[in-house]
């Protein structure tokens, strides 16, 4: 779509052979403490530190400073998530919230269930919220329908669920991203992805870390998700800045998505025109960038070298 | 079916799922569907119109952008898996 982006796919040497090993140094660390599921840690204050200065330095990577900012909570609302098609395209990865609604008679049926073993959940309704399957997601739907002709550009910053249990500690089921969002007409939209792909992708350079650029699809799911996941490449819709964190695979740390109208239309967003509005993100993963930190520089903060610690305040 | 009325019944089908930013009857069989602003998602919908259309399945090798760029190209792919034949025949 622009033929400028430079894609490179040779690999660097990665300081850990494999994720389990990288997973091992982690909590022997104490930087990461496992829970009883896969995928789901808790951090260190030290951890947290570090992931907060990298929210920091994302955010401070803001070219345009009237652009709002938003925190969101760990939920969104299901009629918002239907909207997004998501459950099309993922549904191996989606996480929904049920909750009881009964009275004491219902809940002594839902005790006698789990005296007795069965499935208590059964007595459970879904809720009118989901947990955020993506940042952004949480955007559309309380964006104005008619976007200006400079575009509606949002920083977004909260949590994303994936239920995809797994040790490899690159892949957490829960992890937050700092995005950059914009709404506008197609050709904002892919400028906004291709300039925030390089800006991107140098901020995190200039934290020491090897990063480079590759074209990427997302993990759709099933058949038709095959042909999305073909589309998507072939139409250079998505890249990663990635990072070799181990030597198993590369990690992408943030993503550059170019959403076409995938989201205009279900949110019925227009542009002056009367067309319907396209969108792109640009997305710091702040778990995966932190990771690379550690695993990069070291396991302790303090023998970092100074000028990371000095870019990070850290 | 002959090929015609295959070509005539890709065109409802592109109409109807591809959400094209120009009336599809404006456009030739052989313009890109995809300069004509049909989307990635769009390009799956008109996927699956076809399949349940003609009840056939695009095998794997198939799945891809390509297949799906222009009237011409899904009229060609319908015909590999014995769609439109008859004409021929």
């Amino acid at each position: 779509m622009t033929g400028t982006i430079e894609v490179q796919t040779e690999r660097h040497p990665a300081p850990y052979g494999s994720p389990e090993e990288l997973r091992a140094a982690l909590l022997d660390a104490g930087l990461l403490v496992a829970t009883r599921t896969d995928g789901v840690y808790h951090r260190s204050g030290e951890f947290e530190g570090v992931l907060q200065a990298v929210e920091r330095y994302a955010a401070d990577q803001r070219e345009d400073a009237t652009a709002p900012r938003r925190w969101f909570p760990p939920v969104m609302a299901r009629e918002d998530f239907l909207r997004t098609d998501y459950l099309r395209s993922f549904p191996d990865l989606v996480g929904s919230l049920d909750v009881f609604s009964g009275g004491d008679k219902e809940h002594r049926a839902l005790l006698a269930e789990l005296e007795d073993g069965g499935d208590w959940t059964t007595h459970l309704t879904p809720a009118e919220v989901v947990l955020s399957s993506s940042i952004c997601h949480s955007l559309y739907g309380t964006l104005p329908t008619d976007v200006p002709a400079a575009g509606l550009l949002t920083e977004c910053c909260g949590f994303a669920f994936r239920h995809e249990p797994s040790l490899d500690p690159a892949r957490m089921q829960s992890f937050r991203m700092y995005e950059f969002v914009l709404v506008g007409t197609p050709d904002q939209a892919v400028a906004h992805r291709d300039a925030w792909l390089r800006r991107g992708r140098d901020s995190l350079a200039a934290l020491g870390l090897p990063v480079r650029v590759e074209a990427a699809n997302d993990p759709f799911f099933g058949r038709v998700g095959r042909m999305l996941a073909a589309n998507q490449l072939t139409a250079e819709l998505k890249y990663e800045v990635v990072l070799d964190v181990t030597d198993a695979r590369p990690t992408a740390i943030s993503s550059a998505n170019y959403h076409e109208d995938h989201f205009g239309l279900p949110f019925g967003l227009t542009t002056p025109d009367g067309g319907v509005a396209h969108s792109s993100c640009f997305g710091y993963g702040l778990e995966r960038i932190t990771l690379g930190l550690f695993a990069t520089h070291g396991l302790a903060v303090s023998a970092w070298p100074d000028e990371v610690r000095s870019t990070l305040s850290c | 079916m002959s090929s015609s009325t295959v070509t005539a019944t890709i065109r409802t089908i592109l109409a109807e799922h591809a959400r094209l930013g120009t009336d599809v009857s404006a456009l030739s069989d052989t313009d890109d569907l995809y300069a004509a602003g049909m989307t990635s998602h769009a390009s799956v919908t008109v996927m699956l119109a076809c399949e349940d259309e003609w009840d056939i399945e695009f095998p794997q090798q198939m799945l891809k952008k390509s297949t799906f760029a222009s009237v011409a190209a899904i009229a060609a792919a319908l015909a590999e898996l014995g769609v439109g034949e008859q004409a021929s025949a």
